[in-house]
């Protein structure tokens, strides 16, 4: 019993993005976090586990830089972390195995992660894994409690903010929820330092080499915007109303 | 080029970002199947030009939203090189789901795509455009509003599959009714409010203007964390939804980076801002220096006018 909770590290939302010989230059990224959405994933784990629902384990997968979202994970309670080591930009296929082998391997069967991650902004991987490993997916909740064996989760979908009931192993994919996001006391942050981390590469979980069948051919900055006609009080409106239709003809 | 899309329904009809998907592969050649989950929409989807069959797929399953359900139930009728779905929440999450099953990768909310595939994409919020290649087959999720909808004139056949399924998830409780308001995603029109709003309840005046322009009302993130009434599926931003429509207009949103990420792609941007020194006013095409309360009701008013002629 327990709850694999799935960490992305991205760029700090503040964080400036700049692009160099047609990449993301992620040397000048001063700033790493944990995925906003993986966070309310995490959050809800540390509850769950509060509410007795056994252990929790946080896994990333990325470079050595990556193992940092493992330690803040440990500052607010998860009790292990996997970090696969990867260093190459790897697709959706990739991504999926590589976590699922990490998932088997805890042998848990609620899977927590953020809707997308904030570099990709995709969110391919939740519903992806779930089918890689078989389990049910159940997307943008706000939040899940455990009663009985059944989960109920919170969540938005297409007729309204409903409560759903899911029977089985399950991955839950996150949206920003309600919950506040607890911070790591002091006390918290000095075990995390010393909480060992699971290192594994992709062969230790029994994944080959493989080529990414996903690859990038170019980063780019959106192009600037021109600088724009100026109004001044209110008794421009109409005259803005003329050229919304007249000149940019979008209404 | 064979290909398959997977349908978008919308209260139990077809969404016009179908269209718009099959006008996508259209551009590519080859045979185009379009798959209804639940059967919505099927006839609609045949007339649509460019169509070659419809698979109208129907079983119990389809009554609640149960991504691995229905992504078990329409795996094994998707063919072809290149699968293609809405970048919808639920159809990000099929395409996802169905690509897994399949063993392909999947590379989501592309807003433009060519041959043999060259996919673009925003990322970091639309921070930076990434360009990618990726072969078939693989599966593609695009952008609403990001490419020209097949026009209508097809007479596809339309073939049904009753599926039995087992299903995992079951609606327990409806604790709120969706909103009837068209979502910030999908808009060609978008009116947000953030902060300067000064407080929740005077959003309604920004749905009295989107009422009068067939608008979605969107929100900064200032707005929605300051304020328990506004939603985070208003949030237009990093952490919120990215859009791209034809005209979004900005009322009293200061423009942090988060936000301009997030909405800086739109076609023509309209500031309306009482500080002549708000950064949103930098990415502007018309900016206007004034009180929300001054400048919405005379608005709202040159609107009604504008529209009713």
């Amino acid at each position: 019993m327990g709850v694999a909770v799935l960490l992305k590290q991205v760029p700090d939302t503040t964080a400036k993005i700049s692009i160099s010989g047609g990449r993301v230059d992620e040397g000048s990224i001063t700033k790493w976090s944990i995925s906003p959405y993986d966070e309310y994933a995490l959050e809800n784990a540390i509850q769950l586990k509060e509410a007795g629902f056994g252990d929790v384990v946080a896994i990333t997968c990325g470079p050595a830089r990556a193992a940092k979202c493992l330690t803040e994970a440990a500052a607010v309670g998860a009790d292990r972390l996997i970090h696969i080591l990867t260093d190459s930009y790897l697709d959706s296929i990739q991504v999926q195995s590589l976590l699922s082998a990490a998932v088997k391997e805890t042998g848990f069967e609620v899977v927590m992660c953020g809707k997308q991650a904030a570099d990709t902004n995709s969110g391919s991987t939740g519903p992806g894994l779930a089918s890689t490993l078989g389990f049910s997916c159940v997307g943008g909740v706000t939040g899940v409690s455990i009663d009985g064996g059944l989960a109920y989760a919170t969540r938005l979908g297409p007729s309204g903010l409903e409560k759903v009931e899911v029977g089985g192993p399950c991955v839950f994919t996150f949206d920003k929820g309600d919950s506040e996001l607890r911070r790591p006391n002091v006390r918290g942050i000095m075990m995390a330092k010393k909480k060992p981390i699971d290192s594994l590469l992709p062969n230790d979980l029994g994944i080959g080499d493989s080529d990414s069948m996903v690859v990038i051919k170019d980063h780019s900055s959106p192009p600037e915007k021109q600088p724009g006609q100026k109004f001044v009080g209110s008794e421009s409106v109409p005259e803005v109303v003329e050229k919304l239709r007249g000149e940019a003809n979008v209404i | 080029m064979s290909t398959t899309v997977i349908s978008e329904s919308n209260n139990g009809t077809l969404h016009p970002v179908t269209a718009q998907l099959v006008g996508a592969a259209s551009s590519l050649g080859g045979p185009i199947t379009v798959i209804c989950p639940g059967g919505v929409g099927a006839s609609d989807a045949a007339k649509i030009s460019g169509v070659a069959n419809v698979i109208s797929v129907v079983g119990d399953c389809f009554e609640t939203y149960d991504c691995s359900a229905w992504s078990k139930t329409l795996s094994p009728l998707v063919e072809g090189e290149l699968i293609l779905s809405s970048s919808s929440a639920i159809g990000r999450e099929l395409i996802s789901s169905i690509s897994a099953t399949k063993g392909i990768p999947v590379v989501q909310d592309v807003t433009s795509l060519k041959n043999s595939f060259s996919a673009t994409r925003t990322i970091y919020s639309g921070k930076v455009i990434e360009e990618v290649s990726i072969s078939p087959p693989c599966a593609i999720s695009l952008r609403v509003n990001s490419f020209e909808s097949a026009a209508d004139g097809g007479s596809a056949e339309v073939s049904t599959v009753n599926v039995s399924q087992e299903v995992a998830v079951a609606v327990k409780q409806a604790l709120a009714r969706a909103s009837e308001r068209l979502d910030v995603s999908e808009a060609d029109i978008i009116i947000s409010g953030g902060r300067g709003m000064g407080e929740p309840a005077n959003f309604s005046h920004l749905n009295e203007v989107a009422d009068v322009l067939g608008a979605a009302v969107g929100a900064s993130r200032a707005a929605v964390d300051t304020w328990g009434e506004i939603p985070h599926s208003m949030q237009v931003g990093q952490t919120g939804k990215t859009v791209t429509p034809n005209l979004y207009i900005a009322v009293g949103i200061s423009g942090a980076i988060q936000h301009l990420a997030g909405m800086r792609s739109s076609k023509f941007i309209l500031a309306i801002n009482k500080d002549p020194e708000a950064p949103i006013f930098g990415v502007a095409d018309y900016g206007i220096v004034s009180t929300w309360e001054d400048a919405l009701p005379v608005l709202k008013e040159q609107l009604i006018e504008l529209l009713s002629n």
